[in-house]
């Protein structure tokens, strides 16, 4: 419903207004006023959010789609997706499990440090994400502090998928324990301790009473979780090592190309990205509307 | 005596929520717990549930003591002020929750299972919504919900915790007289919490009144609105 | 020490989640607190006031500021739109917000530069003004008020849909204009809420990579982000530089951000 301002008590400024219908000059006013309004933010975020994207897909097929196809086709960007699909793989699933037994202990426990701890899952988030990879090359790289253990031991950690892997989970960290941590404090733990008066075990509360409770929110968690893991680019930029075919993801790869001026390749792949950016957004409207039902009071 | 409370006593930082609580409820007996809130009723239910622990004092049920059993191994029977249904389960899951959650060798089998909600749901006179979600019942078929799936597991004990206190006053009055009646027909021993002392008079069988923690008196409805012991439970009872 | 609380797995989650936290989160960040001080406080000090480096925490620190400022407004009439007023295609700009948050950074960061590249969409309009944006600092700038926009829209949206609607109603009967009414009631109501934001989009600003080195240009003294010095430092191996950098960049970001929650307690 359409929300104008309120119009004013006409004896208000009956002795002002001098024309002959003021309420009807009001109610013009109003409405411009609004169709000015709408329209100034639509087209500043058409500008400033669409035009961007639009260019992508745009630049991606401005020799045809075949060209387009072809560039996602080289083996090299086989490779990063391939990168992509396996750091991912490995990171959101660990942030995943570890993020909902933070959400448990931190949801329906009370002890000494929780706000703490709540305030370090949280940290990574605020932090940038060139410190996001650099604090992992101290560790690992070839002058970090293990460094020279790793080299004696040929482990390669940085510049190779496991410093890939450490990266992207650095920057993921908190995405699923926020979306549960308030969730499951909104939802108290009346449901769990019903359960434990009827006799069930720790896995049957967590698995039948919890988890349908939370699932909604999990799957969002996992979402925003993995579109980042897929779309990081300082992070890995910074323990990635650049080796085109071995250490690129696709991010990393969109980079490579467009410094190559290969135009049409970068776009293809930054199109393939901004796709899954896309349907991460439709998918999380969808989960939006979904977790409202689950956030509204219990039963 | 099938509930023994000896100096039952339990803080909340440095307020004291059960300070040197005793009582004791006898087999099949109906007892009300009065009191004004933050008197410590619901955390009595709670400790006896085994969802709450005391720092000091012992209970026994049946002679057994059970301070250090866990809630799930309580056989307890709690009904939740709000009920705590499990929102994403239909009514029939819900009652029969407590018995699929057994270990296999004492579960019984998914037919007697289905036989024994059907007859649950039928004694709370609920026998068709068995297949309705928690969200699309009213709050007087969600408290019988709540009370078969509680009797689902056959408890030695039933604690209620408020169980009207989101009704209207009419379902509230029929609700009444039909938990009494179940009460007495099933052999239940029950203690129930309420802040409304109308209704503890008329349904149990003694009533005990709670004053931040402690006991100011417990005896027949008759007994407490003929002979406060005090100035607190007189001013109460009035 | 712990309240017990009688449901079952407090021991075993508190495990997982101290173990993840410190081995993801805690000494990895004890790391960038220990290396810069194997220069000594004073080889500290220089590495982090070298003139290059000092140009580089004036452009990030300076254009975040910038942005977010930008974005407070811009944000406050997106968010004020989308709480106040329903129109066709709401559900989708709705989301449209949302889109630097999902864009990958890098892919951002190569479509505004080929915008506003000279021969760009948008660079070709601004051209015969005299603006050039790509490989200058207002690239940087444009860059971040790009990702710094949906902080201040989703931090003000819920304030302006709490916002009692009968003080505006109030200050319209007594005769306040449209503009009088925003002006003392609705915008100190939204004051705090605004400062949040502000904060939240520059604590993104300063540490934003992925989509400003594209358009920056980034040349020494002139466009180059402090981000990219780290990078540049590690790829010489001078990692107690990086570290250095680095951890300067974290303190001034959490004094900012500490004084703007001390400014925002004092208003609220």
């Amino acid at each position: 419903m359409p929300r104008s301002h309120p119009p004013r008590h006409p004896d208000a400024d009956a002795p002002i207004a001098g024309p002959a219908r003021p309420a009807q000059r009001r109610w013009d006013l109003a409405a411009l006023r609004r169709r000015l309004a709408i329209g100034l933010a639509l087209s500043a975020m058409a500008i400033l959010l669409v035009l961007p994207l639009v260019l992508i897909f745009t630049e991606a097929l401005s020799k045809g789609l075949d060209i387009a196809l072809e560039a996602l086709a080289e083996p090299e960007a086989w490779s990063a997706i391939r990168l992509t699909l396996t750091v991912a793989a490995i990171a959101v699933p660990i942030n995943a499990i570890c993020g909902t037994a933070a959400a448990w202990c931190i949801g329906r426990f009370e002890f000494p440090g929780r706000a703490l701890l709540t305030t370090l899952i949280d940290l990574p988030f605020s932090v940038s994400p060139v410190i996001s990879g650099l604090v992992w090359v101290l560790l690992f790289g070839a002058n970090g502090y293990f460094g020279a253990w790793l080299d004696r031991h040929d482990v390669r950690i940085v510049f190779a998928l496991p410093g890939l892997v450490l990266a992207t989970m650095f920057v993921t960290f908190p995405f699923v324990a926020r979306s549960l941590i308030s969730l499951m404090r909104e939802q108290g733990a009346a449901e769990e301790e019903a359960a434990l008066t009827l006799g069930a075990n720790g896995w049957q509360i967590f698995v039948r009473v919890t988890l349908p409770n939370i699932f909604w929110a999990m799957l969002y968690g996992v979402l925003l979780c993995n579109a980042r893991a897929m779309g990081e680019f300082g992070a890995v930029a910074v323990v990635s090592g650049h080796i085109r075919g071995q250490t690129l993801t696709m991010p990393l790869y969109v980079e490579a190309l467009f410094n190559d001026y290969e135009w049409i390749g970068a776009f293809s792949v930054a199109a393939l990205l901004s796709m899954l950016a896309l349907v991460t957004l439709a998918l999380r409207m969808l989960l939006e509307w979904r977790i409202e039902r689950d956030r509204s009071a219990g039963v | 005596m099938m509930v023994e409370m000896r100096d039952l006593r339990k803080t909340f930082g440095a307020a004291a929520a059960l300070d040197g609580l005793s009582l004791s409820v006898g087999k099949g007996e109906f007892l009300a717990l009065l009191g004004p809130s933050g008197s410590g009723k619901t955390t009595l239910l709670r400790v006896l549930a085994g969802l709450e622990f005391v720092s000091s004092g012992s209970i026994a049920i049946g002679g057994r003591p059970i301070q250090d059993v866990p809630a799930r191994e309580r056989q307890i029977g709690l009904v939740f002020q709000h009920y705590a249904l499990f929102r994403h389960m239909t009514v029939a899951r819900n009652v029969a929750f407590g018995l699929e959650v057994r270990p296999k060798r004492n579960r019984p089998s998914a037919a007697a299972i289905r036989d024994r909600v059907a007859e649950l749901l039928e004694m709370m006179e609920i026998g068709d919504l068995g297949g309705r979600y928690p969200d699309q019942i009213s709050g007087g078929q969600r408290q019988r919900v709540a009370l078969a799936r509680a009797l689902a597991v056959e408890p030695a004990l039933l604690l209620l915790d408020e169980p009207f206190g989101a009704l209207d006053a009419k379902v509230r009055r029929n609700l009444r007289v039909w938990l009494r009646a179940l009460h007495d027909r099933m052999g239940l021993t029950s203690i129930f919490v309420t802040h409304d002392q109308a209704e503890a008079l008329d349904m149990a069988d003694r009533v005990a009144i709670l004053r931040a923690g402690r006991i100011e008196q417990v005896d027949t409805p008759d007994a407490v609105s003929r002979h406060p012991a005090n100035d607190f439970v007189r001013e109460f009872m009035r | 020490m712990t309240r017990r609380s009688a449901l079952p797995g407090f021991g075993l989650t508190l495990g997982i989640t101290l173990t993840w936290v410190s081995l993801i989160v805690l000494i990895p960040l004890a790391a960038l607190m220990l290396r810069p001080w194997e220069l000594g406080f004073a080889g500290f000090w220089a590495s982090v006031t070298e003139p290059r480096v000092l140009a580089a925490l004036q452009l990030s620190f300076g254009a975040a500021a910038l942005a977010a400022a930008v974005n407070v407004p811009l944000g406050l009439l997106i968010a004020w739109v989308m709480v106040r007023y329903r129109f066709p295609g709401r559900r989708i700009a709705d989301a449209v917000i949302d889109m630097p948050l999902a864009l990958p950074t890098a892919v951002a960061g190569i479509a505004l530069t080929a915008l506003f590249a000279p021969k760009g969409w948008l660079g070709e309009a601004l051209a015969p003004l005299g603006i050039k944006v790509a490989y200058t600092p207002l690239g940087v700038l444009m860059a971040l008020i790009f990702v710094g926009l949906p902080f201040v829209v989703r931090i003000v949206e819920p304030v302006i849909q709490d916002l009692p609607v009968d003080a505006e109603e109030a200050a319209a009967v007594l005769g306040a204009t449209r503009f009088q009414t925003l002006r003392r009631v609705v915008l100190p109501a939204l004051a705090p809420a605004l400062l949040t934001g502000f904060g939240a989009a520059l604590a993104r600003g300063v540490g934003e990579y992925g989509s400003v080195i594209f358009i920056a240009g980034n040349r020494p003294m002139v466009s180059e982000i402090a981000p990219l010095l780290i990078v540049i430092r590690l790829e010489q191996l001078n990692y107690a530089g990086a570290a250095s950098l680095g951890l300067a960049m974290l303190a001034i970001s959490f004094a900012i951000l500490l004084t703007i929650n001390r400014l925002q307690r004092r208003m609220a």
